[in-house]
């Protein structure tokens, strides 16, 4: 769809979407032209209500910190699932903070604390160990990382998926055996059994015995399985 | 009696021993499954359509997604969640993929604005202007990175309030972010309210009182006032509200239950210039042609929407009327966004997109919907099921094969496929069979329970009903209040019970539901109930109860006509009777004695028993009303001790049998009361979240307490462990998760309760002599004697909410549906959260099912449910039985919603879907023919024989 339109054109059409994660104001925002038409004035009101004398006078950088790491997926390992970096997320602290990749497979986690840390990616098709992240406060943020799966710990913050997830049974081939197996397929066994191999059997039995026990059924009237089968008394 | 127990036991032991995680062929996706995607009440939306190629609505929802909506269809193209925080994220459109992110600095959470050019092209470095925790942010578009250097120098002005009566007004030039002025000019009667920009140097506030218009001018830094009172302009006005839709030169207040249109004049003069309706909806204002500028209004009449298009500057000019007939049950219109584009006459056409109260999400566009989204449902509160009407032999079914040559090739065509001989077009033919097969939408009960009606309650207070076959919704209902009043037209929904369900009496009668809302938000605002009827989706009655509702507790009591009896608790300590009957009434008199109830009070770390003790005194009760009496208190001490979770058995779960067998022969009982609540508290540095304590300074503990009695049964503690815990309770177990800080991995417990009193009843001479205590009358009272069995295992994967499987008799072995942060729900069999693991299991305890114990829970990634799907915003999983004993209905919902149908050990009662009827025929006329020709061989043998 978009081949067909001009180079030129293309980044026009590549527009990008602003999101903003809190709570979304309206923001009362227009660019007006006033005396000189160069100088565009942005009119930028912010409503600050109740918003307390508690400014914050710095942001307090000295004890937080930004993790940035990167997921990186094998093209070896990726099955059926194409590696789409838009549905992976990174997940902190179990969901105290979540975010997405960038097309280069970074991901960043601002105003993190000193402290031990838990990193999860969750992408679709894959299973990624978490991993144990210790920010060092005395060394200005340095961090080191360990796969809490493997407890291997890594050297730099590139994560890598463990396995790739099959999420569905693969249907066995056409077998021979897997129908001889079947219950049918052992039906039919028996009965081939029974038709082929019982004459051969009944040819070893006596041939007087075999009157007598054609007689006994004759009295009984009713016969049973057991009285067919003398051979296996 | 001894044998019934061992048929069952075997039975048991059969069960588990036919090991099976849930498994799917890839071609069984959307045969017992659907999954809907929803994106929840839309806030804000921008048109995409100025360009070829599909045109899009881009849209942020209150659920926190933003997502891309093809115009045509309202198909969602890309859909992303985000989390509440700081942080400013750009989006590439076509596919969604994350361009840039980053950090404002702000220390504390605040109301945040954003600014953004129109026109916003990549390649021209625009600044974003963004405002968080007090700071001002200018953000290039094209990496995100913090700058300030516009194409030209200008100055930006910057209104603000400080303590809420002082303006403010910064002049800061953009291209170095220093302040060049700064003038503040106190109000002494104070700001409230809505901010509404009317031009580049006026915005009008209402004060305090909300009854006078301020309109401040902040030309050239120098700030004016202009005081207007509201009065002025409409006569008897009440508190006045500022809607926020930008229109030039105008602002729109509400008043009076009407919208007036005030248009500012140059001099800060305000007068009326229309007014509308007090139900109308606005959208902000569109430049259309030739500088004009429109705004769209909404409002209802009738049962028809007017949708009207008029300029700004010109409110005579109506460009567009039009009138769409709409669903009652989507309530008002609630916002509007417009668009413009160009009709092949080159004139100007409009198309709306539209929110409902029901937060349903419509396009409107020539008169007509083009297409409707029930966003509602991305925001479920509440889930219950309810059956569906029993066939009756008037009713004609569909039918599914015509004939028996049909059927066969039907069947010849199935067993190809398991054989994996079909081709590509019979693989498409089976697969559209099998999804129209066996009437699996019909609306009616089906022998094996496969067809039901799931309830959902939404936050929206609309209720719907969703059927299982193909999760189409089979009606919907919005509430409404029965008096109408002006603070309670429309009660927000807060839970559903299930009113009437009718099995042996009352057969003619419909079940019901019955759906407990409130007036408000607040906890003591007084309480709507809502009795309707799941078959037709028709409110039957509903009533303003005049008591807050604190907790509903259905009773296990029905009346004649198999109503359920229900105690809803207000603040006041008080419970109240429903159904409000004599023959309820009297019923409750019997058992007055034996209810018990219990409240936690998680901020105090107290848990309080409850029991009645008489009627209501004063005038206004009625002898609906009791008063209770505190029993019993249990008080976790607050400077070690934080409640992070409770929970207890569902009340309508069916256990099988209370004994279960060891290895050896053994019995043991299971301590299977209703009365236990499972409490989880943690040390209050712990209850943060993880990486914010250390492993020395938490401690999670969890105590089995007996709500009749207040008794601590059981406590458990574990050091160096935290919250979150997601726990699930069944039976005699409860199953916990919660993160262990040592190792840093989240841990999996397991707690198997145990009645000992019953332990000696194993004596089978004792049984035949009657000398054994099983006929014994239990009593909540007494002291049980039990005993507890606890394990643990490391688990790989942080957890948003765990459920139990629940089937009919509660013979099937059960599995845990744990819902991962990553939106797929796993199942997991019980057997591998069994304390009688072990290392080295002997031969008799494989025998029996019993896996060898190992550190951590295995992750089969064939047993997600969900399989390659995820469950957006996953937030709660129901489940339900189906008639078959096999079968359970498994429904989870969040943002999207998803049903599966699961059999956690196999279809052992019913053939399976795929079973080959075609293969079985086949080997039948094999038979025979063997028969046959065997027949004939051995009578020519026969007469060979003679002929010798």
């Amino acid at each position: 769809m978009f081949s067909s339109s001009s180079p030129g054109s293309k980044k026009d059409l590549e527009t990008r979407l602003l999101a903003f994660d809190d709570n979304l104001r309206t923001t009362t925002m227009a660019p007006i032209l006033r005396s000189t038409p160069l100088a565009a004035l942005l009119v930028f009101q912010i409503s600050l209500f109740f918003f307390a004398s508690t400014l914050p006078i710095s942001s307090g950088t000295e004890d937080s910190y930004t993790i940035t790491g990167r997921v990186r997926i094998p093209a070896s390992t990726a099955i059926g699932h194409a590696a789409k970096f838009s549905n992976i997320n990174v997940v902190l602290n179990g969901g105290q903070n979540i975010t997405f990749l960038r097309p280069d497979g970074y991901f960043s986690f601002h105003k993190v604390p000193a402290g031990t840390h838990l990193i999860e990616v969750y992408a679709l098709g894959f299973f990624f160990s978490p991993v144990r992240v210790d920010v060092s406060a005395r060394h200005h943020g340095k961090v080191q990382a360990t796969l809490t799966e493997t407890r291997r710990s890594l050297t730099e913050l590139v994560l890598e998926p463990l396995r790739a997830d099959q999420y569905y049974e693969l249907r066995e081939p056409f077998n021979v055996m897997a129908i001889l197996k079947s219950p049918m397929g052992l039906m039919v066994g028996f009965m081939v059994v029974v038709v082929f191999l019982m004459p051969k059997l009944m040819e070893n039995i006596d041939p007087e015995e075999l009157k007598r026990t054609q007689e006994e059924l004759r009295n009984q009237g009713v016969p049973s399985l057991s009285s067919l089968l003398p051979a296996s008394r | 009696m001894a044998m019934a127990i061992k048929a069952s036991l075997l039975l048991l032991v059969f069960l588990s021993s036919a090991i099976v995680s849930f498994s799917l062929y890839e071609d069984q996706v959307g045969l017992m499954d659907w999954h809907q995607r929803y994106i929840g009440k839309v806030k804000h939306a921008v048109f995409h359509t100025q360009k070829a190629g599909r045109k899009r609505v881009i849209v942020s929802t209150e659920e926190n997604v933003v997502a891309s909506l093809d115009l045509r269809h309202g198909e969602i193209y890309v859909i992303t969640l985000s989390s509440q925080g700081s942080t400013l994220r750009a989006w590439n459109l076509p596919d969604g993929q994350m361009v840039w992110e980053t950090s404002l600095h702000s220390a504390q959470i605040s109301k945040s604005l954003l600014s953004v050019p129109i026109n916003l092209k990549v390649d021209k470095d625009y600044p974003i202007l963004a405002f968080g925790g007090g700071y001002l942010h200018a953000v290039s578009a094209i990496d995100g990175e913090r700058v300030l250097q516009p194409p030209e120098s200008s100055i930006i002005y910057v209104l603000g309030f400080l303590h809420s009566s002082e303006a403010v007004v910064y002049q800061i030039d953009s291209k170095t972010g220093e302040v060049v002025a700064e003038k503040s000019m106190v109000f002494p009667d104070g700001f409230s309210g809505a901010v509404s920009s009317v031009s580049s140097d006026k915005i009008v506030v209402l004060d305090s009182t909300r009854s006078i218009l301020v309109t401040i001018g902040f030309l050239d830094g120098d700030i004016s006032f202009q005081k207007t009172p509201v009065s002025d302009l409409v006569e008897d006005s009440g508190n006045a509200e500022i809607l926020s839709p930008l229109l030039s030169n105008m602002v729109a207040v509400k008043v009076n239950r009407r919208t007036i249109f005030v248009r500012v004049g140059g001099e800060g003069k305000l007068e009326v210039v229309d007014s509308l309706s007090d139900e109308t909806a606005m959208s902000v204002s569109l430049p259309v042609a030739d500088d004009q500028v429109a705004f769209a209004s909404a409002h209802h009449e009738g049962s028809k929407i007017q949708l009207m298009v008029k300029l700004v500057d010109d409110l005579e000019t109506v460009l567009l009327r039009e009138s769409i007939e709409m669903d009652q049950h989507r309530g008002r219109v609630d916002k509007v966004f417009i668009n413009n584009y160009i009709k092949t006459d080159m004139s100007n056409g409009f198309r709306a997109l539209i929110v409902m109260e029901d937060h349903s999400l419509l396009l409107l566009q020539q008169g007509a919907i083009v297409w409707s989204r029930e966003e509602g449902l991305a925001s479920v509160t509440d889930v219950t099921t309810a059956e569906l009407p029993v066939e009756k032999d008037g009713v004609s079914v569909a039918k599914v094969e015509h004939t028996l040559v049909d059927w066969l090739k039907g069947h010849m065509l199935k067993l190809k496929g398991s054989l994996l001989l079909a081709s590509p077009e019979d693989v498409a033919a089976i697969q559209e069979m099998r999804m129209k097969s066996s009437g699996r939408s019909k609306l009616t009960r089906d022998h094996n329970g496969f067809r039901k009606l799931f309830i959902a309650l939404t936050r929206a207070g609309k209720l719907f009903a969703l059927h299982t076959g193909d999760g189409r919704i089979v009606w919907s209902m919005l509430l409404n209040s029965p008096s109408k009043s002006e603070a309670c037209e429309r009660p927000s929904g807060i839970s559903l019970y299930q009113w009437q369900v009718p099995h042996h009496h009352a057969m003619d009668e419909n079940p019901s539901v019955l759906v407990v809302g409130r007036c408000g938000s607040d906890s003591s605002a007084p309480g709507v109930l809502s009795f309707v009827d799941v078959y037709t989706g028709k409110e039957i009655s509903s009533s303003d109860i005049g008591h807050s509702v604190v907790r509903v507790m259905p009773l296990p009591f029905t009346d004649s006509t198999e109503q359920r009896l229900h105690l809803i608790a207000d603040t006041e300590g008080h419970v109240h009777l429903y159904p409000k009957t004599s023959e309820a009434l009297s019923i409750f008199q019997r058992e007055f004695q034996n209810v018990y109830w219990y409240t936690v009070e998680g901020d105090d770390g107290i848990i309080r028993g409850h029991g009645m003790k008489s009627s209501c005194a004063g005038e206004t009760a009625d002898e609906y009303c009791f008063t209770t009496k505190e029993l019993w208190t249990v008080v976790f001490p607050s400077e070690s001790e934080k409640i992070i979770s409770t929970l207890t058995r569902k009340p309508n779960e069916v256990v099988h049998t209370q004994a279960k067998v060891n290895t050896d022969q053994d019995l043991l009982y299971k301590y299977v009361s209703r009365n236990l609540l499972f409490v989880a508290t943690v040390s209050p540095k712990g209850a943060g979240e993880i990486g914010s304590v250390t492993p020395e300074e938490s401690a999670l503990v969890v105590y089995l307490i007996d709500t009749i009695t207040g008794r601590i049964l059981h406590r458990l503690s574990h050091q160096g462990c935290q919250g979150p815990v997601h726990a699930v309770f069944s039976e005699n177990w409860v199953v916990y998760h919660y993160f262990n800080l040592r190792a840093h991995k989240y841990e999996v417990t397991v707690v198997e309760i145990y009645d000992q009193s019953r332990a000696e009843n194993k004596n089978v001479w004792k049984l035949v002599l009657g000398k054994h205590n099983l006929t014994a009358p239990i009593s909540s009272y007494s002291r049980p004697e039990m005993f507890t069995k606890s394990q643990s295992y490391f688990f790989a994967q942080s957890v948003k909410t765990i459920a139990v499987t629940s089937t009919a008799k509660g013979i099937t072995s059960k599995q845990l549906l744990i819902g991962t942060i990553g939106d797929q729900i796993l199942a997991l069999d019980k057997r591998f959260v069994d304390p009688r693991r072990t290392l080295n299991p002997s031969q008799a305890e494989k025998e029996e099912g019993i896996i060898p114990l190992t550190d951590s829970l295995p992750i089969i990634p064939q047993s997600y449910i969900t399989h390659s799907l995820k469950v957006e915003g996953l937030r709660g999983i129901v489940t339900a039985p189906a008639k078959l004993e096999s079968t359970t209905h498994v429904f989870a919902y969040g943002v999207d919603l998803f049903y599966t149908r699961l059999a956690p050990s196999k279809t052992y009662d019913s053939l399976a879907d795929d079973f080959s009827y075609a293969l079985l025929l086949i080997t039948i006329v094999a038979l025979v023919a063997a028969i046959y020709i065997t027949w004939v061989i051995s009578e020519k043998k026969e007469l060979s024989e003679k002929w010798r």
